[in-house]
This record gives C-alpha cells, sequence and structure tokens, in this order.
C-alpha cells in the first residue's frame, strides 16, 4: 500500500531477490507503480507483479480491495507524507487532510486486511515513525499520525497474540527517501539498511521494529526525559 | 526544498588526494528542465583521481537511478537506468544464467561509470571493452534534450559517449548484452613466476585456453620480481547455477578511518607483498572458485582505501602496445625500485586487438600495468615524470578512471582522437579533469 514509497520499493526488491514471492502495488500514480514492477520482474522473472491505481485515502476503496487480495501473506502499509508543521497550524483543511492520510486511512487498511484474512497467516506492518514516540514542536501533527499507528498496532497486537494476523509497527529514523529530499544527506540512514531490517523483522514477526536499530535507544532516553528538560531541546 | 542545493558533500576520489565540499543533488527521473550552471555527473567514487569531481559545478548524483528497465531472455539485452552498480546485475541476473561480459576488479562500479571510463576486465582478448557490449544509449544534454544513440542511431554521439568520461551528457539509461553462464563456478589455474620474461610467458601461453587472466607482481626487488598468474575460465556445464553463491561474501574485514599516516611503508610492503605471495602460491595449480572472488578480491576489504592515510595514494595505470612492451615495463618496475616507493602489489594485463566503439576509450593492444602508490608529494611526482617518459618513448597512455595528474600535453599525445571527441563534448559540463587536460 503506497508502492512507490522508497522504502516500499527497496523492500519489494529484497524479497524479488530471494524469490517465491508475488506482489500487488497499490497506489495512485499507475506510472510510478509500473516502473518499480518492471524492476521486480527483471529481479525475478518468475513473480507476478500487478500494479493496482487506488485512492489509498478513500475509506470507499477499501474494503473491496482488501478482499481482493486477502491472501496476501504480506501487507506493508507505506504511504504517508510528511507535511511542514508550520502551514497545518494555520490551515484546518489541510490539516484534516493531512491527519487522514497519515494516522486514519492507514489503519483502516490494517483492519480491512486483518478481517479479510480470516484463518490464514497475514502479516500486517504498518510504517509509523520515531515522530511517533514523542510530540516535538517540529513536526507533532505528523508525530501525533504516527503514534496512533503505533497505539493501534499495538491493540491489534494484543488482540492476536499468537496469530493468525502478525501485526507490525515499523518506526524508521529519517531515511533517504523523496520524502527526506530537503535534508542534509549525511543525516539520513541508507534506504537499503532500513528495508533490510524491515523486512528481517516482518519474518520474524518483531512487535516493533526500529530502524536504523539505533533508533530504539535514542527515543526510550527522549520518551523518559522529564519535560522541563525535553522543553528545551531545540529539536 | 530550495535549501537542498546549499547544502555541501565532501566528493572524494577512490584516491582520497582531494576533499572538497560540493553542492550535490540528485539527476532526476523524469524530464526536468536542464540545470541553467555547470555541472557533471558523480557516480559512486570508484574513479581514483579527479574525475568525478569539480568543486567549481552542481554535482549530479547519478546512483539514486538504479532501477532495472527490462531484460530480454532470449537476447540477453538488459536495459536499466545508469546509476544501478555492476555488483546489483550479477547478483540478480546470475541466478538466470547471465553474467556481465566484462567487469573490472569491484563490483562497486555503476552502469554509467563503466560507460564514461569504458572499463575493462581480466577478459580483454576475448571480451573486449565494456563499450563492445553497449546496445543502447539515453542520453541528457544541456543543448538538445534526451538523446537515444547506439551504433545505428547518433553513432559518432554514441562512441564519443563511451569512455567520453561522462562529458557528452548525462547518461540515464544504459543498454548492455549479458552473456550466458552455467554457474557462477570459475575454474582456475594459479601460477607462480620470477621475472618479467616469465610474465609475458605465461601471459600469451594461457590466452588461447583461459579467457580471463592476470598478474599480481611483487616489485619491492627489482632484480627478481616475483609474481603470480591467475587464469580463470567459467566453468563448464555440469555445476547447476543453484549450487554456486548467488551473492558477494559481505565484506570479511573494513578499515573503519583514515590511518593518519600511511600504512604502506617500504618494511610493511615487503612483508604483506611476501606474505600474500607465499599463500597464493600454496595455492599454484588447478582450482575452483567463485566468481566473487575472482572478479572481485580487493572487496573484501571494506574502504581499504584509507590504509594510506590521510593524504592519500595515487594509482598510476599505463597500457604499451605490444613492441618495446616488455622492454618499458622492465624499465618502469627499475624506476620504481630506485626511487623505493614500491606499490603493494602490481597488477598487469594483457590487453587485446578487440577495438572498443569508443573514441577515448583507455584499452589497446599491449600490457597494462597498474600499481598505487602513497602519496608523499614531490617525490611522488618525480617519479611519475620519469615512468611518463618511459610510457610515451614506448608510444603508451595513462588511464583517466585512475589518474589525478598527468600532464595536458600526456594525454593529448595519448588520445589522438581527443580533437574529433570535443566536438561531442556537452557545453554544461565540465569536471575537474577536464580542466585539467582539456582547458575546460
Ligand atoms: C578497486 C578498484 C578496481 C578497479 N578495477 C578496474 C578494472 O579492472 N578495470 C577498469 O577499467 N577500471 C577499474 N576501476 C576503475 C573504475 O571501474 C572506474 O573508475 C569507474 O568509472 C568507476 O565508476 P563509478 O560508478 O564509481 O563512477 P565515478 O568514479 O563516480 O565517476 C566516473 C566518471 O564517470 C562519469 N559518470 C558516472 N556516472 C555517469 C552518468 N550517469 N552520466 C555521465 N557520466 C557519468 C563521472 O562524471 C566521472 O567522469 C577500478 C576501481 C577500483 C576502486
Ligand atoms: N523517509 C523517512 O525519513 C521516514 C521516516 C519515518 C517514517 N517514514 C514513513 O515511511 C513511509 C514511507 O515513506 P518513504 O520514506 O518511503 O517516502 P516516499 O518515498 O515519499 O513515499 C511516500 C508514499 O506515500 C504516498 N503518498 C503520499 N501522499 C499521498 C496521498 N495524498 N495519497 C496517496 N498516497 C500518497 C506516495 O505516493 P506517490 O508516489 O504517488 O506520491 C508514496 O507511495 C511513510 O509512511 C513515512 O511517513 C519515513
Amino acid at each position: 500500500m503506497g508502492g512507490t514509497s522508497g522504502i516500499a520499493e527497496a523492500c519489494a526488491r529484497l524479497w524479488a531477490e530471494r524469490g517465491g514471492a508475488d506482489f500487488a502495488l497499490l497506489g495512485r500514480s499507475s506510472e510510478g507503480l509500473a516502473a518499480i514492477a518492471a524492476d521486480l520482474r527483471v529481479r525475478d522473472p518468475a513473480a507476478q507483479v500487478d500494479v493496482v491505481t487506488a485512492d489509498l485515502a478513500d475509506p470507499e476503496t477499501v474494503d473491496a480491495t482488501a478482499s481482493r487480495f486477502a491472501d496476501a501473506g504480506v501487507v506493508l502499509i507505506a504511504f504517508g507524507a510528511l507535511p511542514g508543521q508550520a502551514g497545518l497550524q494555520a490551515d484546518t483543511r489541510a490539516l484534516a487532510e493531512s491527519l487522514h492520510l497519515n494516522a486514519v486511512a492507514p489503519v483502516l487498511w490494517a483492519e480491512a486486511f486483518a478481517r479479510a484474512a480470516g484463518n490464514r497467516t497475514c502479516r500486517i506492518a504498518v510504517i509509523g515513525s520515531v515522530a511517533g514516540d514523542r510530540g516535538r514542536k517540529t513536526n507533532y501533527a505528523y508525530g501525533a499520525a504516527k503514534s496512533l499507528l503505533a497505539t493501534y498496532v499495538e491493540g491489534m497486537q494484543h488482540r492476536f497474540p499468537a496469530g493468525p494476523v502478525i501485526p507490525v509497527i515499523v518506526k524508521p529514523g529519517p531515511t533517504a527517501t523523496a520524502m527526506t529530499r530537503h535534508l542534509p544527506p549525511a543525516k539520513l540512514a541508507p534506504v537499503a539498511e532500513v528495508a533490510a531490517l524491515v523486512v528481517a523483522g516482518i519474518e520474524k514477526g518483531s512487535p516493533v521494529i526500529y530502524a536504523p536499530a539505533k533508533w530504539r535507544i535514542i527515543m526510550a532516553v527522549l520518551r523518559h526525559m522529564p519535560r522541563f528538560v525535553f522543553n528545551r531541546l531545540d529539536i | 526544498m530550495g535549501q537542498a542545493q546549499e547544502q555541501k558533500t565532501i566528493l572524494q576520489g577512490w584516491g582520497r588526494l582531494t576533499a572538497d565540499p560540493h553542492r550535490v543533488v540528485p539527476v532526476p527521473r523524469d524530464g526536468a528542465a536542464f540545470p541553467a550552471e555547470k555541472i557533471f555527473a558523480c557516480a559512486n567514487g570508484r574513479s581514483y583521481g579527479d574525475a568525478g569531481l569539480n568543486p567549481a559545478a552542481l554535482a549530479l548524483d547519478a546512483r539514486g537511478l538504479d532501477r532495472f528497465l527490462s531484460f530480454d531472455p532470449e537476447s540477453g539485452v538488459l536495459w536499466a537506468e545508469a546509476g544501478v552498480l555492476l555488483g546489483t546485475i550479477q547478483r540478480n541476473l546470475l541466478p538466470q544464467g547471465w553474467v556481465l561480459p566484462v567487469t573490472p576488479g569491484t563490483q562497486f562500479v555503476t552502469l554509467g561509470g563503466a560507460v564514461a571510463n569504458d572499463v575493462h576486465g581480466k577478459n580483454h582478448g576475448q571480451a573486449g571493452s565494456f563499450g563492445c557490449h553497449v546496445t543502447r544509449l539515453d542520453l541528457w544534454r544541456s543543448d538538445a534534450g534526451v538523446v537515444t544513440c547506439s551504433a545505428q542511431e547518433n553513432p559518432e554521439l554514441f562512441a564519443a559517449t563511451i569512455g567520453g568520461m561522462g562529458l557528452t551528457g548525462i547518461i540515464l539509461r544504459v543498454g548492455v548484452a549479458l552473456r550466458r553462464v552455467d554457474s557462477g563456478w570459475m575454474a582456475t589455474e594459479t601460477v607462480p613466476f620470477s621475472g618479467l620474461p616469465a610474465f609475458f610467458n605465461i601471459a600469451r601461453s594461457r590466452e588461447p585456453l583461459w579467457e580471463y587472466g592476470v598478474g599480481w607482481l611483487d616489485c619491492t626487488r627489482a632484480d627478481a620480481p616475483e609474481g603470480v598468474y591467475f587464469s580463470a575460465n567459467h566453468s563448464q556445464p555440469g555445476a547447476p547455477v543453484s549450487s554456486s553463491p548467488v551473492t558477494a561474501p559481505a565484506a570479511r574485514l573494513s578499515v573503519p578511518f583514515a590511518l593518519p599516516v600511511s600504512a604502506v611503508n617500504p618494511l610493511t610492503l615487503r612483508l604483506f607483498n611476501s606474505v600474500y605471495l607465499a599463500a597464493q602460491k600454496r595455492k599454484a595449480g588447478a582450482g575452483v572458485t567463485d566468481m566473487w572472488r575472482y572478479f572481485y578480491p580487493l572487496d573484501a576489504v571494506a574502504n581499504w582505501n584509507r590504509l594510506y592515510g590521510r593524504r592519500g595514494f595515487y594509482q598510476y595505470q599505463s597500457v604499451i602496445p605490444w613492441q618495446g612492451a616488455e622492454a618499458a615495463t622492465a624499465e618502469m618496475l627499475a624506476a620504481i625500485a630506485g626511487a623505493r616507493q614500491g606499490s603493494f602489489l602490481m597488477v598487469l594485463k594483457l590487453l587485446g586487438d578487440r577495438a572498443g566503439p569508443g573514441m577515448m576509450g583507455f584499452a589497446m593492444p599491449g600490457v597494462t600495468l597498474a600499481m598505487d602508490f602513497p602519496n608523499r608529494g614531490d617525490a611522488t611526482e618525480r617519479l611519475f615524470q620519469k615512468l611518463d617518459t618511459i610510457v610515451l618513448a614506448a608510444g603508451g597512455r595513462l588511464y583517466p578512471a585512475k589518474d589525478a595528474r598527468m600532464p595536458a600535453g600526456m594525454f593529448r599525445r595519448g588520445y589522438p582522437r581527443l580533437d574529433e571527441f570535443l566536438k561531442w563534448r556537452d557545453p554544461s559540463i565540465s569536471t575537474a579533469m577536464s580542466c585539467r587536460l582539456m582547458g575546460w
């Protein structure tokens, strides 16, 4: 879901290189998805790669699409957008749309796939973010949406302690993709490195994947920092 | 978003001789407007000197163009974006029974870089250079937009771009004809030798039987250089593809940071060379190895270039035509031993007479010698000037992919089609190397 996402593409490459997987790439840009599908077909000529154009933010498309791909072994819900916080503070409508895209829409997909899976094992990985671990002045609209995803997945994990649905929340740190093109490259993790951790974590059924792994420690420190210290940090 | 252009990134050649900040932006995937300033393409930084540098221009990083576009299992032609690494091609296509027909000594080179320097491998006698297998290029030019070229379509631009040092446009997409193999295993033969004449004898006698061949030579002792010759063939039918390693082993060692001074000095050199050669000689005779170890032995140590310390190092790679090759090589070895500036191991390869399509390709029939020297400033340059004299007198030339210092006059004499090439340069593209060798 969000097949053109840089992180999702890098994960798909790893699955294709390993072989034995078929793919359905869902997203809004048929051209963008087709290019990735072509790449995956070269990596694994035996893979069937379907491209499905859909408005992922539209609740009306969710149930039918999830039933169509009910036999998916892994669902990676990757779409999302990093808005400018200041712009959202000044624009109610844009804020509502952003919260819908980053928080509401992904959980609708997660829930629908969980329902569609029935008794089949299905790993549902939702990409949250380290930004969801503690609200910060520079991106709390995005962070709050990501923390909703984490709490939602946590609830699903409580509901399915032993499958058949295996819910996973992925929390990447800053990663080099189209989303972060405006940030200094030195501060970004290579997308292939993040994808390797995501793919391995999904396989193991890790409930929470931090990628790169150092973010688990950094965020633990930030989460436990007293408010009077945290509020003075310029981050 | 505009602020991306303001951030600076240090770009270095593999020899780490300079460390200048550059403005770097990705090559856009779709028909964006060509930047209205001087630019150049940079890729995976495996050229040793200043081929992929220019602090005065905007760097367009091609590594984000990393998608395969199509592969035709009938013809073996792969069509891919220019930032795809050669190792990625090997890893993904080997399980399907195909590999690159020509590969340099590291897998961490992009398709665009392989075209721009028209790289050669250990099988030049049979396969020629990389350009011999390129079927088509899509080139993005400041004055013409995206132009397709091949041997049929825009053939001069095609010939100028192969080996064109990235100066004829940004290479967006590359078509290359792969070759079939039965597996990733290589049958090998390891033969120790002493003395240069022995090298030439062995190398020539192995050519008809073995597709690949390379000699490693220790010349810390000029009087009796010792070496090992490694030949290989893709292994014969029988071993299924699935039985051979389809990925390179992860680098077993890594040099985590640059040493303050070079770890390469006469003492460590002598030690390393003799230990290494002794280990290889123990393996003398017939053997089997996987293609990762045969093609890319240096990739086993990540960042080995940091061993040479903060001042960096030079690689000097020449090719000398057959006539006089043996004498000129002996003279070069003597000059190096005399200057007591030996290099880890020298690499000697025969290049065959299959002409590449590029106007500026480095390879020509003869023998190529490559060696690394820690940067010791003037002393190193004085040695290079002696070597230049020998190379020029023998009608040879130096390889731009490895170069950081050759004089413009030597470049002009070595590359007789330079004037023809200049007509095809993109007026918006220049590199530190093109400024040094061509004036802009
Ligand atoms: C350990 C090692 C072993 C090597 N062995 C060999 C060998 O056996 N044979 C051999 O021939 N070479 C060899 N090389 C050299 C190497 O193959 C070349 O320098 C190659 O060009 C490096 O490619 P790159 O992707 O790193 O490009 P860079 O070094 O980043 O760039 C090289 C040149 O290509 C241009 N360029 C890159 N991408 C594009 C693009 N998309 N469009 C236009 N121009 C572009 C740049 O402007 C620059 O001029 C070796 C290098 C190393 C480090
Ligand atoms: N990159 C990071 O640093 C980072 C860090 C933490 C978390 N994440 C999260 O990781 C996930 C993947 O991001 P990425 O880094 O791979 O970024 P990306 O390459 O920019 O991908 C974003 C994806 O979201 C889709 N999308 C954006 N806006 C949309 C909209 N309005 N409607 C439908 N689809 C939309 C994009 O589709 P189009 O291609 O059609 O635009 C694309 O598929 C996101 O959830 C992101 O929040 C990223």
